[in-house]
């Protein structure tokens, strides 16, 4: 076992940073922790919390963390915010909302920026959740930003989402669009102080009213005010009362199944994938491959099918 | 792959955190990954957050003429997780006669008003890249 992993599954706070800093970075060692971490995981109720910028959800975090710590859970909290497309760096802020929590020695924070590469996020955010699981947090609530493709396979990593709607801007709608409303185990209306709150909460209800079958958990639509912390109490219960109904309704270890599956392939696919570009595709091939493509002297499925055949012949 | 990760922070209850967006913004940039956590920091705080989000370099932001009191601070809690090997520097209305002093104590460097951005973001790359 590595030192890192060792010392995480000790307690170490600073290792735990560390590997997290490892897996995000694809360093050379975060597979050798995360291989020895992984027996301790699983204890975790993995909570993911996302809807549009701006929606409240850092500070909706913090205080669902403080319901889980009055209730005597150690929490970690991984906030992921978008990289600057430009430069490649970011500016993580979700830490300002959260400032009270520094100090609790039962809560670790780490701040994610995207990086660019969708999937890439999907998995160092579901690791890094993986590793606070292992350092003993009961919970882990995982923020992200926006209501697109990376946030419905970050939700794939949760138990539980709560997907953080605002009244007045759309927001239903463009969730609909999103196919939001598929990962949503729970809608907390934020900024219920504000207009247009029955508004949105019908539009929601209708179209949960619209799902084909009676499903066993209709996602219960709450109103939140996280600035003063209204509603945050009820939302604590109905994230707990959601995981209650996985354990009972076998949807954990579904969703678990799952999830193991898609890992297994992703992880698959990736080695695959390093593999054979190592073995028959360094660069200046897949450029002079690429070159008679286009000059129409070959065609990419038969290079295709004669690269894979040289890579598993015999 | 590995980035640059900075802690930019203002402690004490002072003022406006104008310089500290200025500086994170230079950085984010460079391409560096900044944490930011605004006003009202203990030197307990950053050290903690520090030690948290495994940062690379740790810049104070400071406007209160605190800092004889708030460096040594942060770096006793820094010492105290391991994290003395940090790369800490500071910004702000600074009198120049107190930078040796800081220095001696392990501020890497000091930067007064008026330094462009781009000398506090080369620093930071060649000391920490
Ligand atoms: N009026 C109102 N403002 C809120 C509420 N919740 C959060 N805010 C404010 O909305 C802004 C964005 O909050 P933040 O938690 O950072 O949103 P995030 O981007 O979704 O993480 C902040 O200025 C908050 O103070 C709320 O319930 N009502
Ligand atoms: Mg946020």
């Amino acid at each position: 076992m590595t030192d890192t992993a060792a010392d995480l599954l000790a307690g170490s706070r600073r290792a735990l940073a560390r590997a997290i800093t490892a897996v995000e970075n694809d360093a050379p060692e975060a597979e050798a922790i995360l291989r020895a971490v992984h027996p301790h995981t699983g204890g975790a109720h993995v909570i993911g919390v996302t809807g549009p910028p701006g929606a409240g959800k850092s500070t909706l975090t913090d205080h669902i963390a403080k319901a889980f710590r009055a209730a005597g859970e150690r929490v970690g909290i991984v906030a992921v915010d978008p990289s600057s497309p430009f430069s490649g760096g970011a500016i993580l802020g979700d830490r300002i909302r959260m400032g009270d929590l520094a100090l609790d020695p039962g809560v670790f924070i780490r701040s994610m920026a995207s990086r660019g590469s969708l999937g890439g996020l999907a998995r160092h955010a579901a690791d890094a959740a993986a590793l606070m699981d292992a350092a003993g947090m009961g919970v882990v609530l995982v923020e992200t930003v926006g209501v697109g493709q990376s946030e419905v396979d970050i939700a794939r990593a949760a138990d539980t989402t709560v997907v953080v709607l605002v009244p007045g801007q759309g927001d239903g709608v463009q969730a609909i669009k999103a196919g939001i409303l598929e990962i949503a185990d729970i809608f907390a209306i934020n900024k219920a102080d504000r207009d247009g709150v029955p508004q949105l909460e019908a539009e929601l209800n209708a179209v949960l009213d619209l799902a084909e079958r009676r499903p066993a958990w209709r996602p219960p639509v709450l109103r939140t005010v996280a600035k003063t912390g209204d509603g945050v109490a009820e939302l604590a219960e109905n994230i707990v009362r959601h995981l209650a109904h996985l354990r009972e309704s076998g949807g954990l270890e579904s969703r678990r199944l799952a999830r193991a599956e898609a890992e297994l392939l992703a992880r698959l696919e990736e080695g695959l994938r390093r593999r054979v570009v190592a073995a028959a595709l360094p660069p200046e091939r897949l450029a002079a491959l690429a070159a008679r493509v286009v000059r129409r002297e070959a065609d990419p499925y038969t290079l295709t099918a004669e690269l894979l055949a040289e890579c598993f012949a015999g | 792959m590995k980035r640059i990760r900075v802690l930019v922070t203002k402690p004490g209850l002072d003022g406006h955190d104008r310089g500290a967006k200025v500086v994170a913004r230079a950085f984010r940039d460079a391409g560096f990954e900044v944490i930011y956590t605004g006003l009202r920091q203990t030197p307990e705080m950053i050290a903690e957050t520090a030690l948290q989000e495994d940062v690379d370099v740790i810049g104070l932001s400071l406007l209160s003429g605190a800092h004889n009191t708030i460096f040594p601070r942060l770096i006793s809690e820094l010492k105290a997780r391991g994290l003395e090997d940090l790369l800490l520097i500071g910004g702000g209305v600074i009198p120049e006669g107190d930078i040796p002093s800081l220095k001696a104590m392990g501020v890497a460097e000091i930067f007064t008003p008026g330094t462009p951005t781009g000398k506090i973001v080369d620093f930071v790359a060649a000391r920490a890249g």
